[in-house]
């Protein structure tokens, strides 16, 4: 086992060294361990000339940039590889990863030189990676990183014989300053002229053997290929999987038996021998003050952790920072959202003014801008949302409530990197949806997903707020609890508690897996770079707005159709339903919770809301309501109810906007507040064909119930066909979560009557 | 007030008990979970054969790794460990699998 063991190189890659720069495009890829530093380099690297899309067929972000190299030349294309550890993946992302390396995935050509992303604070460790790129046989240049953190925590790494000691460059750079960035470039050009660098350990006498005998066995040797075929045998005889190939399985099976035979723990011999050359490696080219290794905990990430992953200390900073986020989604999205729903209002007024009346105009303003707009009322809280998330990741502070929550998740079966998502779902689900990438396991992955719509998101407060505001907001427990606030909290409650157990069903069941391991780096805390933070942030919101808003653009072109066909004769036009998406409306219902009850109410009715609510029972849609009511009328609902359950399937703040076209509330005369005290009068005065009563509280909280269980959000399930990369969940999560919402609301109503409530 | 101090009198005279018999002793190996909070030792051996042994062996928990026991979440689980001068979290499932030489 001799460490300087050198495999002779010459002429082994796949091109001659001179003809790789030639070719017109060089392909990079930069990989390295997660945190490493690597995308704040990426950014450096190429600027905002990158792109960002999806690996075929699976949910990870594919980031390529243009490098610019050196002037003269043609730009390099430029791949920034999800992080990984190693090549034996545990997570798709790390999977993906080493099958771009390999060139094994389609679209993507293999690299020519690969740029291998190395934390100098973390030398050890990220060496362990580099190992496995030696061993693949392409050229390759590190990028040291962190070098100025590791010289604060006093060690010194001696770049020229960290560089000699490997066998290729090695070039120091601090990406925020732009040091190091056109020594880099120099490098990968000369490494793109070179040979690949040579691998200077060697397994066992009998491993080697077997290598031999896997590698010859394959095809005959072309000489050039050698290190190509060692390496195939490598993962094959050390591989977590078997090759399927049957004859080449047997021969990798009776090569295990042999090496077990010998040595039982044979499958730890390459581990072995890549750690000890690394610890070679690392005493020639370190120099430490401390003994090794360096005693940090005296360090800033330590000091901060005795405070935030501590007993008590670290649950009340969690909270604080739950509190933080929550407030500041809710407070601060309200100036950009009403902005954003009065822009579409207006753009809407200015389109119907241009368009001559009739279907067309009706169209975009009713349907596309109204719906659009719908949808992108939420965009500042989620771009909120996503600003926290990145923030939380790139600090490092994510892993922390990954540590402090995890034994609480396992209660559920799922794992600590399912807090924050989940969390985030209570804003919207869509970031939340969004952030479960960096779970590993796909199963533990889906069953977050499943569950994060049931958390209560903003979107449902307008629905709470006019339910409350109609029916309990006088009324008061114990003389000062508000009736309408525990309402409110045991909707929130009820969303939690369905979704523990349905996160436990669903593990027990389709999503059934072993305990997933928790292996989770802890990274030290760092300053988020304000660029990438950027750019993560525009990235998501992009995809976001891509992906979701065409869906988004089609669904509520149908929606608009169902509530406008068929038309009726006597509706004077366009003026007829353009009501119904009103964003006012939705802003009209935000007030409501702080309305006072004894506004006047008076205004229900007139023209204009005769017409609306006239052509919207004539609508499909208000056949649908009048179809489905036999179906939900055990819940307490009539088929007006229906129409606005109908519609809301698109948004659920659709409700209310809905509801102030079936009862007729019409346009505001005098302003807002008159409007939406009459929406509420109009719920409360709202009589059934036998003349009793619509709506009751029980009627109000089987309504509320319904809403916290079903899955009514277009975008939701936009975003889950996305990450999912398939119909099957989100249609799964559609139809899981509407059977709940009925039978709680079909429980809640029929319990509700029995006690007499009703 | 009275209940609490004596509590916290057994919980020191037993912590001390434990150093003490621990001192005494040629420190046997054991699973990097059982060692006290803020320990320091070798690693001997990674038991298993499955994914999570080859994932802890990756991250550089080998034979003759010094590693630390740094501290346990608010909940008991999981656990803090440093190795290689960088923070690991682990369940105490997967760090009972590691078996260390206290130094």
């Amino acid at each position: 086992m001799s460490t300087l063991f050198q495999v002779p190189s010459s002429a082994e890659s796949a091109l001659p060294a001179a003809a790789r720069t030639n070719t017109k495009f060089l392909t990079i890829a930069m990989a390295g361990n997660p945190n490493a530093g690597k995308t704040t380099l990426f950014n450096s690297l190429t600027g905002l000339r990158q792109k960002v899309a999806n690996y075929p067929g699976v949910t990870v972000e594919r980031k390529e940039g243009v490098w610019t190299l050196d002037p003269t030349l043609p730009p390099a294309r430029l791949i920034d590889l999800p992080g990984l550890y190693s090549f034996d993946a545990a997570s798709i992302d790390e999977r993906i990863a080493r099958d771009v390396l390999t060139g094994d995935v389609s679209g993507t050509l293999q690299p020519d030189v690969i740029v291998a992303v190395v934390d100098a604070t973390n030398l050890e460790r990220n060496l362990y990676l580099v190992t496995q790129l030696i061993e693949m046989g392409r050229p390759l240049v590190v990028a040291l990183t962190m070098v100025d953190m590791a010289e604060r925590g006093r060690v010194k790494i001696d770049a020229d014989e960290l560089s000699r000691s490997l066998g290729f460059p090695v070039v120091p750079v601090v990406a925020t300053r732009r040091q190091g960035l056109d020594e880099l470039a120099a490098a990968v050009l000369r490494a793109a002229e070179e040979d690949a660098p040579v691998q200077q350990w060697q397994l066992s006498e009998t491993a080697e053997r077997e290598l031999q005998r896997l590698a010859g066995s394959e095809t005959p040797s072309q000489g050039s290929d050698r290190r190509t075929m060692r390496n195939a045998a490598m993962r094959d005889l050390y591989g977590e999987e078997l090759p399927t190939e049957s004859e080449r399985r047997a021969a990798v099976e009776a090569a295990r038996g042999r090496l077990a035979w010998t040595n039982p723990h044979w499958w730890q011999e390459p581990l072995l021998e890549r750690y000890r050359w690394i610890e070679t490696i690392t005493a020639r080219a370190v120099e430490q003050d401390a003994p090794h290794p360096p005693d940090n905990s005296k360090d800033a990430t330590s000091f901060i952790d005795r405070f935030v992953t501590h007993k008590v200390f670290g649950l009340v900073i969690l909270f604080l920072v739950m509190l933080l986020v929550f407030q500041t989604i809710f407070s601060w999205a309200t100036l950009p959202m009403d902005l954003i729903d009065n822009g579409f209002g207006a753009l809407g007024e200015i389109v119907r003014e241009r368009l001559p009346e009739g279907l067309l105009a009706h169209l975009l303003v009713d349907g596309v801008i109204a719906g659009v707009g719908g949808v992108l009322v939420f965009l500042p809280q989620i771009l909120l949302l996503f600003f926290f998330i990145t923030i939380l990741e790139d600090t490092g502070y994510m892993a922390r409530a990954a540590f402090l929550t995890d034994r609480l998740m396992r209660g559920v079966g799922l794992h600590g990197k399912a807090f924050m998502p989940l969390l985030s779902s209570f804003a919207c689900a869509i970031p939340g949806i969004m952030a479960t990438r960096t779970i590993e396991n796909p199963k533990d992955r889906l069953a977050t997903i499943m569950i994060a719509p049931l958390m209560s998101c903003s979107a449902r407060l307008p629905v709470y707020t006019l339910m409350i505001a109609a029916f309990f907001t006088d009324r008061k427990i114990f003389g000062f609890l508000s009736t309408g606030a525990l309402i409110i909290m045991a909707m929130y409650l009820l969303g939690i508690a369905v979704a523990v157990g349905v996160a436990w069903v669903l593990k027990k069941t389709i999503l059934r897996a072993p305990a997933p391991p928790l292996v989770m780096e802890m990274p030290p805390y760092r300053v988020p770079n304000p660029l990438t933070v950027l750019q993560t942030i525009w990235s998501r919101a992009f995809l976001f707005v891509k992906r979701a808003g065409t869906v988004i653009l089609a669904i509520s072109i149908v929606l608009w159709a169902l509530v406008t066909f068929p038309r009726l004769e006597t509706t004077t036009g366009a003026n007829g339903i353009d009501k119904f998406y009103s964003p006012a409306t939705a802003q009209a219902v935000r007030e409501t919770g702080t309305e006072s009850q004894g506004a006047p109410a008076p205004a229900v009715g007139g023209e204009d809301g005769d017409a609306v609510g006239a052509q919207l029972r004539q609508s499909f849609a208000g056949r649908a309501g009048r179809l489905i009511e036999p179906v939900i009328a055990p819940l307490g609902f009539d088929w007006k109810m229906g129409i606005g359950l109908i519609s809301s399937f698109a948004a659920r703040e659709t409700l209310v906007s809905t509801f102030s076209i079936v009862y007729n509330v019409g346009t505001p005369k005098n302003g807002e507040e008159e409007r939406s005290s009459s929406l509420i009068d109009a719920v409360r005065n709202a009589r059934r064909a036998d003349g009793s009563p619509a709506w009751t509280p029980l009627v109000a909280v089987s309504m509320m119930v319904f809403f916290v269980l079903a899955c009514q959000c277009m975008s939701t399930v936009a975003i889950v066909r996305r990450e999912t990369n398939s119909w099957r969940w989100p249609l799964f999560m559609v139809a899981y979560m509407l059977a709940l919402a009925y039978v709680a609301s079909l429980v809640t109503y029929q319990s509700g009557r029995l006690l007499g409530l009703g | 007030m009275l209940l609490s101090q004596r509590i916290t009198e057994t919980l020191e005279r037993k912590t001390f008990e434990e150093t003490e018999s621990r001192a005494g002793e040629s420190r046997p190996d054991c699973s990097l979970d059982e060692l006290p909070v803020g320990a320091s030792a070798r690693v001997a051996r990674v038991k298993g054969a499955g994914a999570i042994a080859r994932r802890l062996m990756e991250m550089g928990i080998v034979p003759g790794a010094p590693v630390q026991f740094v501290k346990a979440a608010p909940l008991g689980d999981p656990l803090e460990i440093r190795v290689r001068g960088y923070h690991l979290a682990l369940r105490r499932t997967e760090a009972q699998t590691i078996i260390v030489t206290p130094n």
